[in-house]
């Protein structure tokens, strides 16, 4: 059904009028022009395409739009804060915890989502809570010594 | 681009061009049937006047960091500041010809060039600058691309005021290079110069470009290699309203601005297809590929096998197998094509702009000149986006429907499509003296391709026969689909098999692994990454097969003149038949090394990247239809798999810069393999090396 959702991106309102079906990964990428949030695999395997909906991480290419009206949507593009990176981003560019980078926003995402739940993670948390986000460049062993390191910085509580 | 056009574009400046007859771009005896190039002048780097100095290749950016390393380089030799370096990638009208960013060349190959392109335009600089400050040149000092002269206090001039206003063009002469010593970028890890646009989201790939009135395209796809199409009805996708459909020769596609929209479009198109029943599946194959492989030609021998085969007091016979192996780059196959008064621009995910140049062309019936090739940040290749079909594709669509065409292949596209690693069969039978020497080692590769397979261990009496390849030249029909090349191509099925079968010699013989591959290998640079890696890991010699459970695994090879040896420690559920790696030590002999946090990022993507096609990767496939469409079904390496992972640079500074995207993923096969017959004395004879083929390894005893 054609309609107009409105929701909170990146701490700012936003609404689309559209067929409120469609997925919100292609209407960020597509309606909005916010390409940072990548497509995959199209069927919620992959992890590429993740955002963060009121505080919880989410495929966004298996996420109709309907569903996100009046929600907080995070994206990349939404991560720093101005010129000042997230923790999280700090991490992955000290560790250089990314390769191709095509899997990185949704790595970010998936990991700003687990340090908001849980801002002390244990290795096994990370491990569980990033397992179905693919890296196929194999930048998997910085990816976690990127968390561990944003962890740090979150116990010091610069989240 | 012609000279004349270049400095049109670029305007003033110092331009250092190569003449054509540099080995880098000579093509390798290894990639034959690839034209050569390059066909025109082109420039390396520009000097503006703003001191930024704009580094032109035709490599491309998959996440290996060559964006990195060769600035590196560059840097070096110019001595200017390593961010004042800016690099353009894969553009066919702005860089110079390349093959294609595959077989780990770019340092190796490109790196010497633009180190001498670096040198060249420090000489010039120097030369001018000794005019300017009327100094011999010899007294003057350069340091962060500002040339002083220290007898005249304040007498300096940075590189951009000497190029300003002027166009200089010079050739790259035999102008000396630093020696290692005087380095000081070169064996640094900088940030990498992708990083914080990748940490951003603002890194540009194919799929984020986008122009007016760009269409989306979804085409419509056969259920399998080999099917034919039937009937076709597009009425009810025409119906949606925005979608056009188009059909170009065999190109069916549903359009629309928005790509969710062109593929539901697509979903109401009404096609039957008939399919082939060939009979052949991942379980035949093997078989199959036994009986349809060419003749096999010899890719090294030594002594007299039949001889050695005398000598023998114990013969072993094994056959290894491993299946079709997927790329799956996490970016699938993108391209956006726009075509404006007679020219064609294709924004493309590829590994090989200069070979897609010439495909687009041919399909537009354009003369080469009239399309351009660019390349963004590519999301990872593997040597899996050679190929022009996506590029084409959306090439022709632009030019059918008159307006900029984006195209991104789904995932059940990406599998379809993907120019495997081939499935493949080796035959080793080889003999131990009494003495527990090796006395002979016959290899017959089937499909694998023979590069770099001969043995470097010392053995009297071998020899090694190689029939098909991942390069082409198969017979029709030996492959149900393409085949090609694969990280490590050739390499990880082959080491797989060597590294595999020596353990097993050194089973029956009774000596610890490491032990026993030292017994034969007096190549010293062998003997050195074995030793560094032996003592990082703390290995205990000992016989195989522990059966404790733990396992430990050694395995090593030589891949384009870089030597490398892995080991392992791993545990096997007797029950389950699953591993889990605990533990992975990897050292690498590579020459002179540009960036050590960028190779060891390499080590530690082959380690876990090669675990996948070590433990579960594996195409399922019937009749040309490819099972596998996505990564529920094909499972690629995960967080839970991550063993500790420690990577040892071997010290080589005798050596030039060797290329490290490949080597470390060959040894993973056997060093796994190796690891799980210590842990419960099976011999792993097929990859991967499944939980359900371990049991059954393990039953067989």
């Amino acid at each position: 059904m054609q309609r107009t959702i409105s929701f909170t991106l990146n701490g700012k309102p936003a609404s689309v009028t559209t067929d409120d079906e469609r997925m919100l990964l292609w209407v960020l990428r597509s309606d909005l022009g916010l390409t940072g949030t990548k497509f995959g695999c199209g069927e919620a395997l992959c992890g590429a395409c993740t955002v963060v909906v009121d505080q919880q991480a989410v495929r966004s290419c298996s996420v109709p739009i309907k569903d996100i009206a009046g929600k907080r949507v995070v994206t990349i593009e939404g991560l720093a804060n101005g010129d000042r990176l997230h923790p999280i981003q700090e991490a992955f560019l000290k560790h250089h915890a990314f390769q191709c980078g095509y899997c990185t926003p949704g790595m970010l995402l998936n990991a700003y989502a687990l340090l908001l739940k849980t801002p002390k993670p244990t290795r096994t948390q990370i491990l569980e809570h990033m397992e179905d986000n693919l890296c196929r460049c194999g930048a998997h062993v910085r990816i976690v010594e990127a968390i561990e390191e944003a962890a740090g910085a979150a116990k010091a509580g610069a989240l | 681009m012609k000279r004349r056009d270049f400095f049109a574009v670029t305007g003033s400046g110092l331009l250092v061009f190569f003449g054509g007859d540099l080995e880098a771009f000579q093509e390798p005896a290894r990639f034959p049937g690839r034209q050569a190039g390059p066909t025109d002048f082109n420039a390396f780097l520009r000097i503006g006047a703003d001191g930024r100095v704009t580094c032109f290749v035709g490599k491309v950016e998959l996440g290996q960091g060559s964006m990195t390393a060769l600035a590196q380089m560059l840097a070096e030799e110019l001595d200017v500041p390593f961010d004042s370096v800016d690099m353009v990638m894969g553009d066919t009208d702005r860089c110079p010809y390349d093959m294609g960013t595959f077989g780990s060349m770019s340092i190796r190959m490109v790196g010497p060039v633009l180190r001498a392109a670096g040198a060249e335009a420090r000489a010039v600089l120097i030369q001018m600058a000794a005019e300017r400050l009327k100094a011999p040149a010899e007294r003057l000092q350069v340091k962060a691309g500002v040339i002083t002269d220290p007898a005249a206090e304040g007498s300096r001039v940075t590189y951009g005021q000497l190029v300003e206003g002027k166009r200089i063009e010079r050739h790259i002469e035999k102008v000396p290079v630093k020696p290692v010593a005087a380095f000081t970028v070169i064996g640094k890890s900088p940030r990498r110069k992708d990083a914080l646009e990748k940490i951003t989201g603002k890194a540009k790939y194919a799929g984020d470009m986008a122009l007016p009135g760009m269409l989306h395209a979804r085409i419509l796809r056969p259920p399998a290699h080999g099917a034919t199409l039937k009937s076709v009805d597009t009425s009810a996708a025409e119906k949606l309203p925005g979608v056009r459909v188009v059909r170009e020769g065999d190109l069916i596609a549903a359009l629309h601005e928005r790509r969710d929209m062109a593929e539901q479009a697509l979903g109401l198109v009404k096609a039957q297809f008939d399919h082939p029943q060939t009979g052949l599946d991942d379980k035949t194959i093997f078989d199959h590929l036994l009986s349809t492989a060419p003749k096999p030609q010899v890719v090294g021998q030594g002594g007299n096998v039949e001889g050695g085969e005398k000598l023998s007091k114990t013969i072993v016979d094994e056959t290894y197998l491993n299946s079709y192996v997927a790329h799956a780059p996490i970016e699938t196959h993108t391209a956006l094509a726009s075509i404006e008064g007679g020219k064609a621009t294709v924004w493309a995910s590829t590994q090989a702009p200069f070979s897609v140049k010439p495909a687009v062309a041919q399909a537009l019936g354009f003369p080469p000149d009239n399309v351009r090739i660019v390349t963004p940040f590519v999301g990872g290749g593997f040597g899996g986006k050679v190929g022009p079909q996506q590029a084409v594709e959306a090439a022709r669509l632009a030019k059918a429907v008159g307006k900029p065409v984006q195209l991104v292949w789904g995932r059940a596209e990406e599998f379809f499509f993907d120019t495997f690693r081939p499935a493949a069969v080796v035959k080793i039978r080889s003999g131990l003296t009494a003495a527990g020497r090796i006395a002979f080692l016959d290899t017959s590769i089937y499909a694998a391709g023979g590069g770099d397979a001969k043995p470097f261990y010392d053995i009297p009496n071998h020899r090694t026969v190689s029939a098909g390849g991942w390069m082409g030249g198969n017979p029709p029909g030996m492959h149900p689909f393409e085949v090609g090349a694969w990280r490590g191509p050739s390499a990880n099925t082959n080491t797989f098999a060597r590294e595999s079968h020596i353990d097993s010699l050194a089973a029956k013989a009774g000596v610890d692994p490491l032990q026993f591959r030292l017994n034969h290998l007096t190549d010293p640079r062998m003997r050195r990454v074995l030793e560094t890696a032996a003592k990082q890991f703390a290995w205990k010699a000992g016989k195989t097969p522990s059966g404790r459970g733990v396992g430990v695994g050694v395995a090593c090879n030589i891949y384009s003149n870089v030597y490398v040896a892995t080991m392992a420690e791993l545990t096997v559920g007797k029950t389950t038949g699953k591993v889990q790696v605990r533990r992975v030590v990897t050292a690498l002999d590579a020459g002179v090394i540009v960036n050590p946090d960028g190779l060891r990022q390499q080590m530690e993507g082959c380690v876990t990247m090669g675990l996948g096609y070590t433990l579960t990767e594996e195409v399922r496939f019937q009749d040309g239809e490819v099972l596998d469409r996505n990564f529920d079904s094909y499972r690629i390496p995960r967080f839970s798999w991550l063993p500790r992972i420690e990577t040892i640079i071997v010290d080589n500074p005798g050596l030039t810069s060797q290329g490290c995207g490949e080597p470390t993923i060959t040894t993973m096969g056997a060093v796994i393999a190796n690891a799980i017959y210590d842990a419960v004395g099976a011999r792993m004879l097929q990859l991967p090396m499944t939980p359900g083929r371990i049991l059954d390894a393990i039953k067989k005893g």
